[in-house]
Formats: C-alpha cells, sequence, structure tokens
C-alpha cells in the first residue's frame, strides 16, 4: 500500500461558525513503521494546521495520545498503522476520533479536567502518621513487587473513558482514580486508615464497579483497573462487616 | 491579570520540586506547563538516579565525593566543582526523601533501595525502579504536589517573559484550551523546562523538547551556557531514536558491531560497555563510519539475549515493550538495533547553584539549566539527580529572594500588559502574513542540518556549513505565516512560534561549537582532537542579539579546587 485514508472526527464546540461534528478524509504516504501519531502530525502539517491532537513523548509513556482508533482505545503513538486490519484492505483506512464519552476540547482533544479531579479526590499519596526514618522506609521485594501494576499507569484516561458505569454516573471517580487508590493502599509504607477508605468506600466509589472489564481491554498498558478496584471492594466490605482496617 | 508569588513554567521533575519546596515553605506558587505535569519528559527516564547510598554489595565504600570525582571526569573537568560537590552532597538525602513520598525504587531483600552500575561511575550508584525510574519519581512529585495544593495551570504555553526594569515579573502564556494570551505576574519566576532535545531530528526526546524556556531567557537577554555540549546517547532505537536505558548496558547488556565484536574492548577495555556517553557514542559511531554496521548499515546491536528472560522482564520490562511496539523485535529473542541519538542538552540558561540566573527574579533549574555539574559530558542517572537537587534549591532560594528583596512593590502592571500586547501583535502579524515559507519545513530542514553538521564528530568546514545553513533557514523563517487563527488548542501558532526559538537555539550551539578549536567530552572535533586546558578550559556564553543573526560569545572560569584535570581513561 502507498497511501493511507486517515478518517478524522472533527470539531470545534468553541466555533462561533461551524460547532458540529463532521469526519474529514486526509491521504498520508505510506512509510514502513508509519504511527498514527506520525500520520497525524503529516495531516497537520501538510493539510490542515487546525486539526488538534495531544502529543509529546511519542514513546507511549506519557499518556498524552490517548484515542479511539479504529474502534479501540490505543495511544496513537503507539499504534503501528500496519497492525491495524483496515489497513489492510482495498481501501486501506484507519479511523481516528477522540475518547468517546469524555468531554471534548477540540478535534481529538478530551477535556480531563474531570478526570484528574476525580484523580485528586481519592488522595493519590503516601500517607504517613509516623515519622520518617533516617533512610529508606525498608519495603521487601514481596512488598514492592505488590505495587508493579498500578505504578504502570500513565493516566491516559483510556479505562476511564471506556467504563460504562462511568457513562452512567457522573460522580462515580472510575477505574484509574481506583487503580491509583489500590496503588497506595496496597504500598506497605502507607499508613492512611481512615483517610482514604471512606472515599472508595461509598457511593462515589467501588460499589459502581460491576466487573464489566472494559478498562482491562482499553489500558493500553495492559493494567487491570478491575482487579484492584475488587481488592479494595474487599476491604471496604471487609471494615463494613468485620469492622477491620486493611 | 493573575498574581502568584512564584510562577514556575515547566511541571516536570525540576518544576514539581521547585514548587514543592516554595509551596512547603508557606509561599504562594503556581506551576504552569504545556501539558499536564504527568505527561511530562522527565517521565520517559527510565535507568535511574545516582545517589552513594552503598546499598549495592559492591557499593560499601561508595561516598559523595567519589560521585563528585566520577561526575567531573565524566564532564571532562567542565563542571564546576563546587556545584557538583553540592550536587553529589545533597543527593543521599533527596532520595530518602522521593521515597518517603512514595517513590516506588526497586529493593534488595533487606528492603534497602536497589542500586546498579551505570556509566562511569566507579561504584554502582544508580537507584533505581526497574526500568521507569523516570516515571516513577515523576508521578511521586505530582502526588506531592496535588497533596500540598500548588496550583497548576495545565497546558498553558509559555511565550514570553515580563520584564520590568531589568528584574523579571512574570510570564505571558497562551491558554491551549480557553484560548486567549493572559498575563501571569509573579515576584519570581523558574524556568523548568527541560532540554532542546527537538533542535535535532535524531533525537530520544519528547516531540515537546523544543528549547523554548531556554529561548525565553536568552531572547530576554540572559546568557545560554555550553550550548555546544549535546550528548548522544549510544542506544536510540534505530527507526525512531527512542531511548534504551544505560540500565540494559548496567544490567549486563553487550554492544554488538556486525562482526558481532563486542567493540567496546578497542576504546574502554576496562569499562566496556559501561565507558562515558561520550565515548560509547565516538565508538559506535565510528563502527559505522569505518562500515561496521550490522550488514553494512548504520546501526549497531544491543544484545540483552543472554541476560535471560526471567532478568528482562523483572528489571527491562519498559524496554522490551518499547522494542517490540517500535521495532518489531522482542529483546529475549533478538538483539536490539540502535544508534548514536541526540539525548541530552549540557548546556542551558546560566545558573549558580541556587537556580539563579544573572536577571533578578528570574530562575532556572534541570535541563534547561546550566550549573554546571555536567560539563562536557554528563553521566547517565545523573540528570534525574540534577533535577531534584537544584529544583530543591531553586523552590528554596526564591522563597529567600521574595523575603529580602529591597523593592515589594507589586509587578508593573504596565510592563504586564505591554508583554500581552507584544505577543497579540507577533500573532496579528503571523496571520496576515503571506506565509510563503513554510513552517514545518523549516523546522525539519534545521533539524536536520544540527544533526549532520553537529553531530558526534565535528569539524570546522562541516560546522561552518552547518551554520550558514542555520543562518539560511533564520532568514527564510522570516517569511513564514499561520494557516490557522482559531483560538482553541492552535498547534499551527505553538509549533510556528517554536521554530523562532529552535533556531535560535541552535545557533547558539553552533556558534559555540564553532568557536571551541578543542575536543573535551561530548563535542569531539576530528581537526581538533585534545583536550585544550590552556585555551578552553572555561564555559561558553552566547548572549542573545536581537539585530544580528547569531549570538555574543563570551566566556567565563570553571571552578576548580579539589580535582585536578587529568586525561581521562576508561
Amino acid at each position: 500500500m502507498a497511501e493511507i485514508t486517515f478518517r478524522i472526527k472533527r470539531q470545534d464546540p468553541a466555533s462561533k461558525k461551524d460547532p458540529e461534528a463532521r469526519w474529514e478524509e486526509y491521504v498520508v504516504p505510506y512509510e514502513n513503521n508509519l504511527t498514527v501519531l506520525e500520520g497525524l502530525f503529516y495531516v497537520q502539517e501538510k493539510f490542515d494546521g487546525s486539526l488538534s491532537f495531544r502529543y509529546c513523548c511519542r514513546a507511549s509513556i506519557c499518556g498524552s495520545c490517548a484515542m479511539y482508533i479504529n474502534g479501540a482505545y490505543r495511544l496513537a503513538c503507539q499504534t503501528n498503522v500496519k497492525h491495524l486490519p483496515t489497513v489492510h484492505s482495498a481501501n486501506p483506512t484507519v479511523t481516528v476520533s477522540p475518547m468517546p464519552h469524555v468531554p471534548l476540547v477540540k478535534d481529538l482533544v478530551c477535556d480531563m479536567d474531570g478526570f484528574f479531579d476525580k484523580y485528586e479526590y481519592i488522595k493519590p499519596w503516601l500517607i504517613r502518621n509516623s515519622a520518617d526514618p533516617e533512610k529508606e522506609i525498608p519495603q521487601s521485594p514481596k512488598d514492592r513487587k505488590k505495587l508493579d501494576m498500578p505504578i504502570d499507569c500513565i493516566l491516559c484516561g483510556c479505562c476511564y473513558s471506556s467504563c460504562p458505569s462511568v457513562w452512567g454516573e457522573e460522580n462515580y471517580i472510575g477505574p484509574a482514580a481506583l487503580l491509583k487508590a489500590y496503588r497506595f493502599e496496597v504500598d506497605s509504607r502507607d499508613e492512611a486508615r481512615k483517610e482514604r477508605l471512606p472515599l472508595f468506600d461509598n457511593e462515589r466509589g467501588v460499589y459502581r464497579c460491576h466487573t464489566i472489564m472494559n478498562c482491562q481491554e482499553a489500558c493500553p498498558k495492559e493494567l487491570s483497573p478491575t482487579e484492584g478496584i475488587q481488592w479494595l471492594k474487599k476491604a471496604a466490605v471487609r471494615r463494613r462487616l468485620f469492622g477491620r482496617l486493611k | 491579570m493573575i498574581h502568584h508569588d512564584v510562577i514556575v513554567v515547566g511541571g516536570g521533575l525540576s518544576g514539581l520540586r521547585a514548587a514543592v519546596e516554595a509551596k512547603r515553605a508557606g509561599v504562594d506558587v503556581a506551576i504552569l506547563s504545556q501539558v499536564h505535569p504527568a505527561r511530562s519528559h522527565s517521565g520517559a527516564a527510565q535507568g535511574g538516579i545516582n545517589a552513594a547510598l552503598g546499598n549495592h554489595p559492591d557499593g560499601h565504600d561508595d561516598t559523595w565525593e567519589k560521585h563528585a570525582f566520577d561526575t567531573t571526569k565524566g564532564g571532562d573537568y567542565l563542571g564546576d566543582q563546587d556545584a557538583i560537590m553540592q550536587m553529589t552532597k545533597d543527593a543521599v538525602g533527596v532520595i530518602y526523601e522521593m521515597d518517603h513520598w512514595g517513590c516506588p525504587f526497586s529493593r534488595y531483600e533487606d528492603g534497602r533501595i536497589a542500586q546498579r552500575p551505570f556509566g562511569g561511575a566507579g561504584f554502582p550508584r544508580c537507584c533505581y525502579g526497574a526500568d521507569k525510574t523516570g516515571q516513577y519519581l515523576l508521578h511521586t512529585l505530582v502526588e506531592q504536589a496535588y497533596r500540598l495544593q500548588v496550583k497548576l495551570y495545565v497546558e498553558q504555553y509559555v511565550c514570553k517573559l515580563i520584564v520590568h526594569e531589568g528584574v523579571c515579573q512574570g510570564v505571558v502564556a497562551y491558554d491551549m484550551i480557553r484560548g486567549g494570551f493572559e498575563a501571569f505576574s509573579a515576584g519570581a519566576v523558574v524556568i523548568a523546562t527541560g532540554g532542546s532535545g527537538r533542535i535535532y531530528s535524531n533525537s530520544t526526546n519528547a516531540l515537546i523538547n523544543t528549547g523554548g524556556g531556554m529561548a525565553l531567557a536568552y531572547h530576554a537577554g540572559v546568557p545560554l551556557k555550553d550550548m555546544e555540549f549535546i550528548q548522544f546517547h549510544p542506544t536510540g532505537l534505530y527507526s525512531t531514536n527512542i531511548l534504551m536505558t544505560e540500565g540494559a548496558r548496567g544490567e549486563g547488556g553487550y554492544l554488538l558491531n556486525g562482526l558481532g565484536e563486542r567493540y567496546m574492548e578497542k576504546y574502554a577495555p576496562k569499562s566496556m560497555e559501561l565507558a562515558p556517553r561520550d565515548i560509547v557514542s565516538r565508538s559506535g559511531q565510528t563502527e559505522i563510519n569505518e562500515g561496521r554496521g550490522i550488514n553494512g548499515q548504520p546501526y549497531l546491536y544491543l544484545d540483552l539475549r543472554h541476560l535471560g528472560a526471567e532478568k528482562i522482564l523483572e528489571r527491562l520490562p519498559g524496554i522490551r515493550d518499547l522494542a517490540i511496539h517500535f521495532e518489531g523485535v522482542d529483546p529475549i529473542e533478538e538483539p536490539i538495533p540502535v544508534v548514536p541519538s541526540q539525548h541530552y542538552t549540557m548546556g542551558g540558561i546560566d545558573t549558580d547553584v541556587d537556580g539563579a540566573t544573572p536577571m533578578p527574579g528570574l530562575y532556572a533549574a534541570g535541563e534547561c539549566a546550566c550549573v554546571s555539574v555536567h560539563g562536557a559530558n554528563r553521566l547517565g542517572g545523573n540528570s534525574l539527580l540534577e533535577t531534584i537537587v537544584f529544583g530543591r534549591r531553586a523552590g528554596a532560594e526564591v522563597v529567600r529572594y521574595l523575603e529580602g528583596r529591597a523593592d515589594k512593590r507589586p509587578p508593573n502592571a504596565r510592563a504586564a500588559f505591554a508583554a500581552v500586547q507584544a505577543m497579540e501583535d507577533k500573532i496579528d502579524r503571523l496571520s496576515s502574513a503571506a506565509g510563503a515559507e513554510n513552517a514545518y519545513a523549516l523546522r525539519a530542514e534545521m533539524a536536520d542540518v544540527t544533526r549532520d553538521h553537529f553531530g558526534v564528530f565535528r569539524d570546522e568546514p562541516t560546522m561552518k556549513t552547518g551554520l550558514e545553513k542555520l543562518l539560511a533557514v533564520k532568514e527564510r523563517s522570516k517569511n513564514v505565516g499561520l494557516r490557522w487563527t482559531g483560538q482553541v488548542f492552535n498547534l499551527d501558532m505553538i509549533r510556528t512560534v517554536d521554530l523562532e526559538s529552535m533556531i535560535d537555539v541552535a545557533l547558539a550551539m553552533a556558534a559555540g561549537a564553532l568557536a571551541r578549536t578543542e575536543s573535551r567530552g561530548a563535542h569531539f572535533r576530528t581537526d581538533f582532537s585534545k583536550r585544550d586546558d590552556a585555551n578552553w578550559l572555561k564555559h561558553t556564553l552566547a548572549y542573545y542579539r536581537p539585530d544580528e543573526a547569531g549570538p555574543r560569545l563570551d566566556s567565563k572560569p570553571v571552578t576548580l579546587g579539589t580535582f585536578e584535570p587529568q586525561e581521562r581513561t576508561y
């Protein structure tokens, strides 16, 4: 294939002239290993300076370029077009739209303020009550291993956008914030007792998760927010049944 | 007009650490960042952060003095030794502090922070969290910024300093979400915007690392220091220049040429793959230039296969993912194609050990600054350290500055409005320009010139031609125009405004490189292949000249005192 059609959903809600959504098509030359992000830059540079999208590291670590590509949550920088089946059809095409169910800023840029408000709500920091030691707080490799999964979250928002419970309940803090809560609750150095648990043991928290598992499927880092949420749910239920903390 | 006591420009490790320090002292501080702080390029750092903790079984005799010596020697004696000792002395404390804030470092059985060997280091002193140390440190400081309720202005593109009577009093920023330019006045400004890697087309850096923060200071009359010293990392992925951490060699990875030889044997028989980066990059480039790349092609192999799947999955999982996604190679099964790639800007805004620039009210920290601790070549694991040590010091210093200054009048409103007006006029001019030149084509041209003319090996004719080409690009860049003038998330405007900064930063680098007739650290000239301490043991200062194409160059002495310059062997 020499060329690929990029079908991009465009919308500028702030525009007085044309605030409605529309689909635009742009023909991008195919080069080996072309990523979706590179294709978007090609369009922005050559065809349409008004195209908006987020980008930063182009190495799948910053979480900026989460989008809906060919009907799946992906990081544009990590998505090599040659791996998309539609690129190998008679009409090689890539379809790109912003993450659904998140308010739109413009084109492929979503408004992430609500996402980060919920992140902040959960107190995403290590809570300590005892005095810090002179050196490091010891942590065994076994305890450290419990953090492996949740600390790889890059806060891209794919899970949040994919979760039907988030769509239906705007106060639900969603899988990313809960995964962050799990990351600290499971950290042997964290000493939160009553500070964080009531924040997820409520109508905004873990009970809104119905193990639909979309988050796990959507995560470009192959993490499982569901696993974290179920752990938190157990902790919350244990406290309710037996009054035990942690 | 919005006002905060302190404005920090940039939300990476340096900016966050500065803000956290000032906030803890009770000062009203805000961060303005082009991206959400959690998306900053600090998060792409992989291998680790140096501190003489002495946790490694072979590291019990390590001390901050030895760390200082390694850093000084690694930098080919251009680093200021007082600053280096300050950094290595502060190092141990700031690492423990990051641990107390929850940073998930990897651990030894006894619960202490794990350390790995790194290039140019006499002891294994690089603390790490798998191969995602930058991400873990960054998220930890983002968390602390939220805890302390540091005010975050996210997706604000800072494009001008507000300077009144020679004092920095704030910044002008484009609000990417709501549109329009806004003045943010402040008692002091800390620039912490990272490096300028993207002036090169073969950079490992994030796409936003355009040197914009350096240009803010430079255009306001503050000198850039030692800009000719550009670090090339020995192992960027062949097709994308995405970083493959030095930690891969720290864990035992080999570098192989097309003959299957561990070629470092010829160049650094003692340190092998863990010689400093300037030496390893020159060695790799020599192999490529002499036709010993893989199948004669211009790349080499980073081979991890002998480490085994278990170690790769435990210590280098991120490297493996990147190699699979971006190069189509699983390091457990195959060697990784790599090439020397632009990686780091040793130079930057001229500051002292507390981040102070020559302009009152203006501070800088991290890669955009030059203290200088890295001298002519930075050691792996020292950049993350620099961000936290000097971010913290700058944050403490602005507090002292605000308390101690005699003039306590509020920032001059007229100067702020004038600065906003100047930006609006500039955008009006760009909007109505015919746009005979294409900003993106010029940017690509510039980035290829720096790659081809100011690379691992340099000489006068090549650099002279390169400088002329850069000057031609600068001249043509006066004829760029905007293609879109909308208010919201206008990438066309940001990237067009970036171009001017990038060209001026590139010119400062190029002028310094051409002037320095010696080889030192990462600046290697085939026509002056020896270090020349008699004439060049000094820092380069580049001053912006608004009416001239290139900078005015000056110099200042290096602070020596403890370690006598010696020949570097590894």
